[in-house]
């Protein structure tokens, strides 16, 4: 047989794109639900991470992860530009819903169009909070996404129940300098955000400043920059500051909640005491 | 070249013709997977796979492949088995996945690959190109994991993760090595390993 005729040329290369197609439509289509959990359980474990529940020392199955965010999580909710929760998220064992990086770099997205005067974006807002509940303690874990200089950054926050004061913080990039940018996703950076506050004496939200040189022993807004690592450093903060403002009237309400629910008590406390006393 | 002897097939390109050390191919991802020994390892199994399936593959076809598109019908069956690994790697090896990154896509462009199909798949009898490729993978992956030895035992002070240099002699003041972590010695340690290699054969050097 010719192998050098056209048709025969033609064919052949149609046969064999065919075939090699299928293979890789059958494989990729197979492995999606495994491949779909891997990154769902990473999404999780940084959450996790966050919360001072899990580090990678700790060496879980992905069954063990999931798990555990089931165990201690008390609620996570979407909230809308108002700081009103608007939805409720799954989080049940095997079928436990998060906001992956595909949804936060859509609500990055409309974030930068809310900054540049779009008001019609402020309706599609949608921010996931994950609330866990430590021992009695309610801490609450928010996300942040921005742009580094070689690609996405991204990173949580966990809360105390002041709203305020940062309990755990970690963050994550696609591809940073190696040993420059990339050292954000360090143990030594992310320890570096815990205890700051986000609101300086005065109650105003300031954010956290990553201060080049390294931030004073006093500065409970600042933490150490990477040296040489400048650009992701600032990077990090934008993406910080950005996303915070935007759950700062989240906070507020979940801050005056609590507060009311702290005075009902007491004036219930009180009448007992009256109570006992008549 | 009908009867080519398998052994010497196999363990030719591990020592004496390495695809690395002597033909010098494949240097970039040599350089860029070298960080940590786990992550090595994994490409080095990652690489034998890919060379030593698709040699067998287009050996197989080697009779049925129209001259004219030679070039692009071994890319497509190349391409077929390093997503595969990819997609496998994926689904069942996630972390190391994640910091192989790109460098498992570009195994497509290692030109240890190519350069086996022309030069000794598409002439050879399916076994013997399936051997053929297995020893050129383990020569690229012996060096592969030579290179990230020493990388992160003196960068990381760790090997496969563990602490292998004792915290003493890090409280005595000694330093792992940042240099070893960046590209640049990945490159020079290769020189080394091509001088030692040199030494010992001397028919390898030129006049």
């Amino acid at each position: 047989m010719n192998t050098n005729s056209n048709t025969y040329t033609v064919i052949y290369s149609i046969i064999l794109v065919v075939v090699v197609a299928a293979v890789l439509a059958f494989t990729a289509m197979t492995l999606q639900p495994k491949q779909e959990t891997n990154v769902k359980v990473e999404t999780i474990s940084k959450i996790l991470t966050t919360a001072g529940l899990y580090n990678t020392e700790m060496e879980m199955s992905n069954d063990d992860i999931l798990r555990t965010y089931s165990e201690n999580i008390e609620e996570a909710v979407v909230v809308n530009f108002e700081g009103e929760v608007i939805s409720k998220m799954n989080t049940d064992e095997g079928k436990i819903e998060i906001k992956g990086q595909s949804d936060l770099k859509a609500q990055n997205d409309l974030m930068k169009k809310i900054n540049a005067g779009d008001a019609s974006a402020k309706s599609k807002l949608e921010l996931p909070v994950y609330i866990f509940n430590l021992n009695g303690e309610k801490i609450t874990v928010v996300p942040c996404y921005g742009a580094g200089l070689w690609g996405p950054i991204w990173g949580y926050l966990a809360f105390d129940k002041d709203m305020n004061t940062i309990n755990g913080a970690v963050f994550d990039h696609k591809g940073e300098t190696p040993g420059l940018g990339a050292e954000i996703a360090t143990d030594w950076f992310c320890n570096n955000f815990k205890g700051k506050k986000i609101h300086n004496a005065q109650n105003e939200f300031v954010s956290i400043k990553v201060v080049k040189g390294g931030a004073s022993e006093e500065d409970i807004n600042g933490v150490d920059a990477i040296s040489g690592g400048t650009i992701t450093s600032a990077a990090l903060e934008k993406a910080i500051d950005m996303w915070l403002r935007f759950y700062v009237p989240y906070f507020n309400t979940q801050l005056s909640q609590a507060e009311c629910t702290c005075t009902q008590a007491a004036a219930e406390n009180v009448e007992t005491v009256n109570n006992v006393e008549e | 070249m009908n009867d080519v002897n398998l052994k010497e097939t196999l363990l030719n390109p591990i020592f004496k013709g390495n695809p690395i050390s002597v033909l010098v191919l494949g240097i970039c991802s040599a350089l860029a997977v070298t960080v940590q020994l786990k992550g090595a390892f994994v490409m080095a199994l990652s690489v034998i796979a890919v060379t030593g399936l698709s040699s067998l593959v287009v050996s197989l076809l080697r009779n049925t492949i129209p001259n004219r598109i030679r070039i692009i019908v071994q890319l497509v069956v190349v391409a077929l088995m390093v997503i595969l690994v990819d997609q496998l790697l994926k689904a069942f090896a996630y972390s190391i996945s994640k910091t192989l990154s790109v460098y498992i896509g570009l195994i497509i462009t290692n030109c240890i690959v190519m350069g086996r199909i022309e030069a000794f798949a598409l002439g050879n009898k399916p076994f013997a190109s399936f051997v053929d490729g297995l020893g050129n993978g383990a020569g690229y992956g012996l060096i592969l994991v030579i290179v990230a030895f020493f990388r992160e035992l003196l960068g990381s002070g760790t090997l496969f993760g563990f602490q292998i240099i004792p915290e003493k002699l890090y409280e005595l003041g000694y330093m792992n090595n940042g240099l070893m972590i960046l590209p640049p010695m990945a490159l020079i340690l290769l020189g080394c390993i091509i001088w030692v290699q040199r030494s010992i054969q001397k028919d390898l050097q030129e006049k």
